[in-house]
C-alpha cells in the first residue's frame, strides 16, 4: 500500500473511522453503550457518532451491562449487527450470561440455524491508576469459550482492520482494545475495503534467535526488548497473535522450529493465561524437538491490579524482563 | 421530630465542610497531577453521604459508592488515612491497593466504596442477612446512584431484601445524571422511590441537599429495618458540582444547571439553618469551618509524608 493512501491517527481515530466506515455501508450496524453519546464514550472512541448517525443508531444505555450484551445477542439474531461498548472489560462479568450462556452458543446448539453478527469492545488492562476493578485483562475466559472469536488489536492500522472485520464477522466477535494504546499514532490505511482477516498471527519484527509472542501494550515493551538487545546483536524475532481464539498457531510454530526459544507474554495474569495455551500447542507441535531451552512464560503476577502506580507497574511484565529472559534464554546471564 | 443536640449539630456542621474540604484539596492534588488515576467527586452531594451515616448507630454497617468520600467522612473515617489512600500510600486504609475508589475499613464496618456500579447492592444484603442470622440489631446502609439503579442488581437485592425482611437501608443519592446520562434518559419514571412499590417495601424521596430532611429521615428508616420489618429505600434528590470523573468536561449539561443548583448548596444551607437559628455564634461557626479546614491539611501533610508501600507488598493479601 502507497503510504499516500495512509494517514497518521491514534489508536482511538482508527477504531472509530473503522466502526464509521462500517455504519455509512451497512444500516443495519448499530452501536449501543454507556456514555456513547453526547460524552463520546469514556475513552473517547464514539466521539462525533451521535451526530452522524443519530440516535436511532447510536444508543446510550441505562448502566445495564446485562441489558447491552443481551439485547446485542437478540438484535444480532435477528437481523442487526450490533456493536457494543462495554465501558471498561472488567464489567463483562454483568453481560458473561448473554455472551455466553446465549451468544457464543445459539448458532451450534441450533444446528446452525442462526447467526450472532456481533462485536463486544473491551477497554482493558491496566496503567491508569484506576485499580482492581477497572484494569483487569480477561481475555482468557473469553478464549475459553467456543462460538466466540476474540481479537487483540496493538497498532491504530490493525484497530482499524480488525474493528471493520469484526463488524463483518457473522459471529460475536470481542474486541479487546488496551487503553494504554489509545492515544498511540500509526499510519492507517483510508480505503473503506481495508480489512485485517480474523484468524491470522503476524510476524511484527523478523529476528533468527529466539521467538517472543506478546499482544497488546505487551508487545511495545517487547519491541523496546528487541530494538535493545539488537545492539548486541541478538535478532528477536517477534509475533503478534492478533485473533487470541481461534489462533493461528502455524507462524509461532515455524518461528520456534527457526529459533528454538520461545517466550510468550501477557499483561493478564500468568496463572490460566493464554500464554499457557500457546506452550502447550507449541510443546504438542513439531516444534517441540526444536526447542533449546525451557520456554518463558511471562506473565502478570498472579494478584488484582493494585493501586499504588510503583505497585500497578510492577505487576505485570516488563521492557526488563524480556531482556532478562532472552539473556537466559541465550544462556549470556 | 427527632430531637437535634447542640453536639450533634456541631459535628454535622463539621464534617460537612471537612467533606467538602477533603474533595475541594483532592480536586486540586488531581489538577496538579498528585494524584495516580482519577477521582469521583461529591461536592455538592455532601448532605446525603455525611448525614445518612450519622443517622446510623455504633455498629451499623456501610457499603459506599464509588463517589464515596462523604460518605465515609459522615461514617467517621479518618481523614488521614483517607487522603493516604488517594495518594496510594502505606498507611492508606487499603495500604495503597485500593485509592479513593475503594476506601474500606471492615473492622468497623465500613464495607467499602465499590468501583462496579451497583456492586453493592446484593452484598449489603448478604451483610443484613448476618446481622439478621446472628441477631445483632444492627442495620446496613447501602449507598448507590441513580443510574445504578438500572442495573439487574438493584432489582434482585430490593426483592430479596424484601422477602427475607432484611435490616437494609438502600440510599440512592440522585444527582440527576449517570455519568453523562440525564436521568429521564434511563428510566421512565419522576422518582426512583417508586421503584420500591414493585417489592412491596417503603420508599421515600427526599431532598437529598437538606441536612435534616436526609437526618431525620435516614434515622427513621434505620428504625424500621431495625425492628425487624424489612428493608426501606430512600432516593435523595441531590446535584454534583464537579464532572463525573477527572477526564469529564460535562458537554451534556448547561453551566446554568450547575449555578442553579448551587443556590442550594447543602453546606450552606446548613450553615443558614443554624443561623436562623441562633444555634451558634457566627464565631462558632467559622471556628468549625476552619477546624474542619486544618484537619485537611493535615491529612495532606500525612499523606505527603507516608511512605509508599514496598515492592514485596504485592503479593500479600491475595488470600487469607
Ligand atoms: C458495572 C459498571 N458499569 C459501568 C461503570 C462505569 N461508571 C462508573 S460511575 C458510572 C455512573 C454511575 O452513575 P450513578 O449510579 O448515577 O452514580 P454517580 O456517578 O452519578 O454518583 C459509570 C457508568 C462501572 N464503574 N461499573
Ligand atoms: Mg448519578
Amino acid at each position: 500500500m502507497k503510504t499516500s493512501d495512509m494517514t497518521k491517527m491514534t489508536y482511538r481515530d482508527a477504531i472509530r473511522l473503522g466502526i464509521t466506515e462500517e455504519m455509512r455501508l451497512d444500516r443495519d450496524v448499530i452501536f449501543l453503550g454507556e456514555d456513547i453519546g453526547v460524552y463520546g464514550g469514556a475513552f473517547g472512541v464514539s466521539k462525533g457518532l451521535l451526530e452522524e448517525f443519530g440516535e436511532e443508531r447510536i444508543l446510550d444505555t441505562p448502566i445495564s451491562e446485562g441489558a447491552i450484551v443481551g439485547t446485542a445477542v437478540g438484535a444480532a439474531t435477528t437481523g442487526l449487527r450490533p456493536v457494543c461498548e462495554i465501558m471498561f472489560m472488567d464489567f463483562i462479568t454483568l453481560g458473561l450470561d448473554a455472551l455466553v450462556n446465549q451468544g457464543a452458543k445459539m448458532r451450534y446448539m441450533f444446528g446452525g440455524q442462526c447467526r450472532v453478527p456481533m462485536v463486544l469492545r473491551l477497554p482493558a488492562g491496566s496503567g491508569t491508576g484506576a485499580a482492581a476493578q477497572h484494569s483487569q485483562s480477561l481475555e482468557a475466559w473469553l478464549c475459553h469459550v467456543p462460538g466466540l472469536k476474540v481479537v487483540t488489536p496493538s497498532t491504530p492500522a490493525q484497530a482499524k482492520g480488525l474493528i471493520k472485520a469484526a463488524i463483518r464477522d457473522n459471529n460475536p466477535v470481542c474486541f479487546i482494545e488496551h487503553k494504554m494504546l489509545y492515544d498511540t499514532v500509526g499510519l492507517v490505511p483510508l480505503d473503506d475495503e481495508y480489512t485485517l482477516e480474523i484468524g491470522k498471527t503476524i510476524v511484527e519484527r523478523p529476528g533468527k534467535d529466539v521467538t517472543i509472542v506478546a499482544y497488546g501494550t505487551t508487545l511495545a515493551k517487547a519491541i523496546e526488548a528487541a530494538e535493545f538487545l539488537d545492539e548486541e546483536g541478538i535478532r528477536v524475532e517477534i509475533l503478534n497473535p492478533l485473533t487470541l481464539y481461534p489462533m493461528d498457531m502455524k507462524p509461532i510454530i515455524e518461528s520456534v522450529i527457526k529459533t528454538g526459544c520461545l517466550i510468550v507474554a501477557h499483561e493478564a495474569v500468568k496463572t490460566g493465561g493464554v500464554g499457557g495455551e500457546i506452550v502447550a500447542r507449541v510443546v504438542e507441535s513439531e516444534a517441540f524437538d526444536y526447542l533449546t531451552a525451557p520456554i518463558i512464560r511471562l506473565g502478570g503476577l498472579d494478584v488484582p491490579i493494585p493501586f499504588n502506580q510503583e505497585l500497578e507497574a510492577a505487576a505485570v511484565p516488563q521492557r526488563n524482563d524480556f531482556v532478562h529472559g532472552v539473556y537466559r534464554l541465550l544462556n549470556r546471564e | 421530630m427527632i430531637e437535634l443536640s447542640e453536639e450533634l449539630l456541631l459535628r454535622m456542621y463539621y464534617k460537612m465542610n471537612q467533606a467538602r474540604y477533603f474533595e475541594e484539596k483532592l480536586d486540586d492534588l488531581v489538577a496538579k497531577g498528585q494524584v495516580h488515576g482519577t477521582v469521583h467527586l461529591a461536592i455538592g452531594q455532601e448532605a446525603s453521604g455525611v448525614m445518612a451515616c450519622l443517622a446510623l448507630e455504633e455498629g451499623d454497617l456501610v457499603s459506599l459508592s464509588h463517589r464515596g468520600h462523604a460518605q465515609a467522612i459522615g461514617f467517621g473515617l479518618d481523614v488521614n488515612l483517607m487522603m493516604a489512600e488517594c495518594l496510594g500510600k502505606y498507611t492508606g486504609y487499603c495500604k495503597g491497593k485500593g485509592g479513593s475508589m475503594h476506601i474500606a475499613d471492615l473492622e468497623n464496618g465500613n464495607l467499602g466504596a465499590n468501583g462496579v456500579v451497583g456492586g453493592g447492592f446484593n452484598l449489603s444484603c448478604g451483610a443484613a442477612l448476618t446481622q439478621k442470622y446472628h441477631q445483632t440489631g444492627k442495620v446496613v446502609l447501602c449507598f448507590a446512584g441513580d443510574g445504578a439503579t438500572n442495573e439487574g442488581s438493584f432489582h434482585e437485592s430490593l426483592n430479596l431484601a424484601s422477602v427475607w425482611k432484611l435490616p437494609v437501608v438502600f440510599f440512592i443519592e440522585n444527582n440527576q445524571y449517570g455519568m453523562s446520562n440525564p436521568i429521564e434518559n434511563h428510566m421512565n419514571i419522576e422518582n426512583i422511590s417508586d421503584r420500591s412499590e414493585a417489592y412491596n417495601m417503603p420508599g421515600l424521596t427526599i431532598d437529598g441537599n437538606d441536612f435534616l430532611d436526609v437526618y431525620n429521615t435516614v434515622t427513621k428508616a434505620l428504625r424500621y429495618a431495625r425492628a425487624g420489618k424489612g428493608p426501606v429505600l430512600i432516593e435523595a434528590k441531590t446535584y454534583r458540582y464537579s464532572g463525573h470523573s477527572k477526564s469529564d468536561k460535562q458537554v451534556y449539561r448547561d453551566k446554568r444547571e450547575v449555578q442553579e443548583w448551587r443556590k442550594k448548596d447543602p453546606v450552606l444551607k446548613m450553615k443558614e439553618y443554624l443561623r436562623e437559628n441562633r444555634i451558634f455564634t457566627e464565631k462558632q461557626i467559622l471556628k468549625m469551618e476552619e477546624e474542619a479546614s486544618l484537619s485537611i491539611e493535615q491529612a495532606v501533610e500525612f499523606a505527603k509524608k507516608s511512605p509508599q508501600p514496598q515492592l514485596n507488598t504485592i503479593l500479600e493479601d491475595v488470600y487469607a
